[in-house]
């Protein structure tokens, strides 16, 4: 492998592992902080890229505001969605969370079949954002995929901030750890849940949206990222939003070299890097003991 | 009311399956309707595909009176949902249930394996209109169990001829789906392309359906191949496609697959398919007279234009067609019926074929070019090719 394949591969990966994190970070506020095994977050992802491959032909060229107005369905969707069926899981036990959530999936998967179809679509990538960036005879590495990359990290940043330097994430954290404490300072925590959880379902959502153009948009596209978002949640460390965030670089990469060097194993990497992880530090990354 | 004494119990059983085996007995004979059970997808991502084999099935009938060998045809229908889970079920819902007399199905290949093995448990016939996996006339065979498509083996095996002899080409990379059509249908064209002195220098894939090419796309570019062979179907053909026009890749290393890459997508690849090489048994443009009445009275009866499954299942209906007429409509006499479609010339419109000894066809593999959005004959790739049917024992 040249240097410019490297590089270009190391670019993949990044971009790859940020596109994970950004699925990933709404499971973790929602998995991680608020205690609830939801299974259907997977579907919000799904959701998202539908809801690209709808709205692309009516935005056109305009695909930043294509964005927003997804963000903001999604975020409206995941509010009522919390009002009328998450509101009653957090004091359940797992085993509910894990029926209601997994009948959510059902229920979306049929909405989406009724609605959309089973067919496979392809989103087209913005006139703006088409062709190639090059680096003379080095490389060259499609803009869409940069701009894909740039927009996570930005999301990442202010994902970080929030949570560790506002007030609001501080709430968050606080309600996390002890709910009654939190309660007994006057702080709403049933609304600070709801808001936590409709960000959660937008950021799932968005990243569907940014991930529609490069990779198609089909059924069953929760499921699988779905299964890599807990793998990565367990590999960071419960709760923990720079753990989710390390947990989705490594894998990026461990999924896309392995994919070039070790091709009939590529379906197992990254459990396999789950397993030496867990074996090294059975709380994850940046897990807390406990 | 009396009670349900043992004795009464007993001959009420008894009765119960006495009035069941006249019923099944008066449908197994000769002179009534001959049931036809059509195991294919209604649903999901290959209703179409399932949809045009029943046309083109009832198509070939219809033309035939709505009789085959003088008996009528009664259709049973169950959606097989292309879920393996669901296969044996569905099966035995035609095979016990309905009783019927042939069934027909289906496209998605582990489904088709499992209708194989409960075909050869239970001895009823089985022809497959579209399922290519290379087991169901190898290992798998038997004398009741025939294809009237093809084997993964067959196109794929083409295509390397193609590439190495005729293109010229001596490095070529193959990517596919980890799964068992996309591994028989690179080993086939490995195997043809290493037979005429080529070389497969890498052999990349990925989980399935993952559609996350781009890493290997980059590989692709950094090897700089003389071309590629890759073997993908429906919205995973459209999105390779594309995205190796997006990378650049098409205008210096050619792509090469078997027809499933460019047939039934075109629509979607635009002009990202355009010149591409594929070889199938059926193409655009065959331009014979049998292939244009067929075209004529298909689009005549569905207000549709016929493909290549439409064929296919048109195929499965002359070959039962074929059977029935050697036993004078008794399919009963396995072994008459047997040898009729195993001497026949089926009169196909992808062109005549005959069968091999393990029942897949043995036909001409097209090469075919993109243009537009058909898929134009450019030639006979291989006359009269035909599987090699590893490990059929019959």
């Amino acid at each position: 492998m040249d240097f410019g394949t490297f590089l270009v591969q190391c670019l993949n990966s990044v971009q790859y592992g940020l596109l994970l994190f950004l699925v990933a970070s709404g499971l973790t506020l929602i998995f991680g902080i608020m205690g609830v095994i939801n299974l259907a977050h997977g579907s919000f992802y799904m959701i998202g890229a539908y809801m690209a491959f709808t709205l692309a032909p009516l935005f056109g060229d305009q695909f930043l505001l294509m964005l927003v107005a997804g963000v903001v369905l999604a975020t409206v969707f995941g509010y009522v969605l919390e009002w009328a069926f998450f509101s009653y899981l957090y004091q359940r036990d797992h085993l509910q969370q894990v029926l209601m959530t997994y009948g959510l999936i059902l229920v979306f998967e049929e909405l989406r079949s009724i609605l959309v179809g089973n067919d496979v679509h392809g989103v087209k990538v913005p006139a703006w954002l088409d062709g190639s960036f090059a680096l003379g005879n080095v490389m060259s590495y499609p803009w869409y995929r940069l701009f894909a990359s740039a927009a996570c990290i930005v999301l990442a940043v202010a994902l970080y901030w929030v949570v560790n330097r506002t007030r609001l994430g501080m709430m968050i954290r606080a309600g996390a750890s002890n709910r009654d404490m939190v309660r007994g300072l006057g702080i709403d925590v049933k609304r600070l849940y709801r808001i936590v959880f409709a960000a959660g379902v937008a950021l799932a959502a968005l990243a569907g949206m940014i991930a529609a153009p490069m990779s198609s948009v089909y059924p069953n596209m929760g499921a699988s990222v779905l299964i890599i978002c807990f793998v990565l949640v367990v590999i960071g460390g419960i709760g923990s939003i720079t753990g989710a965030l390390l947990a989705s670089l490594l894998v990026g990469f461990v999924d896309t070299f392995g994919k070039v060097f070790f091709a009939d194993l590529s379906g197992i990497g990254i459990y396999l890097l789950m397993a030496i992880v867990l074996i090294w530090k059975p709380e994850g990354l940046m897990g807390r003991r406990t | 009311m009396t009670p349900f004494t043992p004795v009464r119990t007993a001959r009420l059983a008894l009765t119960a399956i006495a009035f069941a085996a006249l019923a099944s007995a008066a449908g197994a004979q000769g002179t009534g309707k001959l049931k036809v059970g059509l195991m294919l997808p209604y649903s999901g991502t290959y209703t179409a595909l399932g949809v045009a084999i029943e046309n083109g099935f009832k198509l070939y009938v219809d033309e035939q009176g709505g009789k085959l060998a003088g008996r009528e045809i009664e259709y049973f229908k169950v959606d097989d949902e292309s879920d393996p889970a669901k296969a044996t079920d569905n099966v035995n819902k035609l095979i016990k249930r309905d009783n019927v007399d042939v069934i027909v199905g289906t496209v998605h290949s582990g489904v088709a394996m499992a209708m194989a093995k409960a075909a050869k448990e239970s001895g009823t016939v089985l022809i497959v209109p579209n399922a290519g996996a290379d087991a169901v006339t190898g290992p798998m065979c038997a004398p009741n169990i025939f294809r009237s498509s093809f084997s993964n083996w067959q196109p794929a095996y083409a295509m390397g001829e193609v590439a190495a002899k005729q293109q010229g080409k001596k490095k070529v990379m193959t990517i596919t789906w980890k799964y068992a059509a996309g591994e028989e249908s690179v080993n086939g064209f490995k195997e043809g392309f290493e037979k005429a002195g080529g070389k497969v220098d890498k052999q990349l894939t990925l989980p399935f359906p993952n559609v996350e090419f781009q890493a290997l796309l980059t590989e692709i570019a950094a090897a700089k191949p003389d071309a590629v062979y890759a073997f993908f179907a429906g919205g995973g053909a459209v999105k390779f496609v594309k995205d190796y026009q997006a990378a650049g890749l098409n205008k210096t290393i050619p792509l090469y697959g078997p027809g499933f890459l460019t047939d039934g997508t075109l629509d979607a690849q635009g002009d990202s398919a355009q010149g591409m090489l594929t070889t199938l048994h059926y193409a655009d443009g065959l331009n014979t007279a049998r292939d244009n009445a067929f075209r004529v009275a298909y689009a005549k009866s569905f207000k549709l234009q016929p493909d290549v499954y439409a064929v296919q299942g048109y195929d499965a209906a002359q070959m039962l067609g074929v059977g029935l007429a050697a036993t004078k409509g008794d399919i009963g006499k396995k072994a008459e019926f047997t040898a009729a479609i195993e001497k026949a010339k089926i009169d196909s419109p992808r062109g005549a074929f005959t069968m091999s000894k393990s029942h897949n066809p043995v036909q001409d593999i097209y090469l075919r070019k993109v243009d537009g959005k058909e898929n134009r004959l450019v030639s006979i790739a291989i006359k009269g090719l035909t599987d090699p049917a590893r490990g059929c024992r019959m």
